[in-house]
């Protein structure tokens, strides 16, 4: 049980670390160790098959394309664009607002009851693929539409640049 | 496996709220402070993963294996999400040479 709190306490300490870090190659950095701890939550929470693929497609394909994308264009602390730190104060008191009008919303639910495994096959492969294939096939079929149009987008877009120059 | 996974849970919903709800303020506050299109990006998949985790735990929570269907859509949504910003970044620093959101002033009136 206190393994969640120690794992959510990191969460919390690397995602501030992401959005403080004045450098975006450490910010990304910072991310992957995020992704790290959120990998561990669904193993907590037994979901095998998303703590896999949230393990190859965030922590391995995303942050490639991210950090990839960061040393192409050369991104590093001389060139981070500095903002007023007015403006920076705003923001924290805006994202502050947010999270104290959500958990006043939360709190008024009251005490819940905790978070107990009553399948305990719930998350393996077997269990989602079925239902991923039965009565998510529609969705599923759609989802593959969307990368097509994800892949054919991006192709155009580099292409097009190249084009002109 | 499963008894290891009991023993360790035993967490009330509330907190796996209050701590995604905490992951998705600091992912709004990211949106709001930074500059670099990049780093935008990448608040915007904490919020993301926040949602992720929220759903995962609200689908252990039921017994109901519809929520993790779900975060796998989302993952798909920010796969291809994350390819079409970062073309569409690499362009504009082509154009602009920086990726500072500030330059990026054309639509507004």
């Amino acid at each position: 049980m206190s393994t969640f709190y120690v794992i959510a306490f990191l969460s919390i300490v690397f995602a501030l670390l992401v959005i403080f870090a004045k450098n975006p190659v450490h910010s990304v950095l910072y991310l992957i160790l995020t992704f790290f701890t959120f990998t561990i939550h669904y193993i907590l929470l037994n979901a095998q098959f998303l703590a896999i693929v949230n393990f190859i497609v965030y922590m391995g394909a995303i942050m490639v394309l991210f950090l990839f994308v960061m040393m192409l264009l050369n991104l590093n602390k001389d060139t981070e664009p500095g903002k007023h730190y007015l403006a920076k104060i705003a923001g924290v008191v805006a994202g502050g607002c947010l999270l104290v009008t959500i958990i006043a919303s939360v709190k008024a639910l009251g005490a819940s009851q905790p978070v107990i495994l009553t399948n305990p096959d719930l998350g393996l492969v077997k269990n989602l693929g079925k239902v991923l294939f039965g009565e998510f096939l529609l969705p599923f079929e759609v989802s593959s539409v969307l990368l097509l149009s994800a892949m054919v987008g991006a192709v155009l877009l580099a292409k097009k640049e190249k084009a002109t120059v | 496996m499963g008894n290891i996974t009991q023993t360790i849970q035993a967490v009330p919903l509330n907190h796996y709220i209050l701590f995604c709800a905490i992951i998705f303020a600091i992912g709004v506050t990211g949106v709001l402070i930074r500059r670099n299109a990049i780093v935008i990006f990448m608040s915007v998949e904490l919020m993301l993963n926040a949602v992720n985790l929220l759903l995962a735990a609200f689908s252990v929570y039921k017994g109901d294996a519809s929520g993790q269907v779900f975060v796998f859509f989302v993952m798909a949504l920010a796969a291809a999400e994350v390819a079409v910003g970062l073309a569409i970044i690499v362009m504009i620093y082509r154009n602009t040479n920086s990726t500072d959101i500030n330059v990026l002033n054309r639509l507004k009136w």
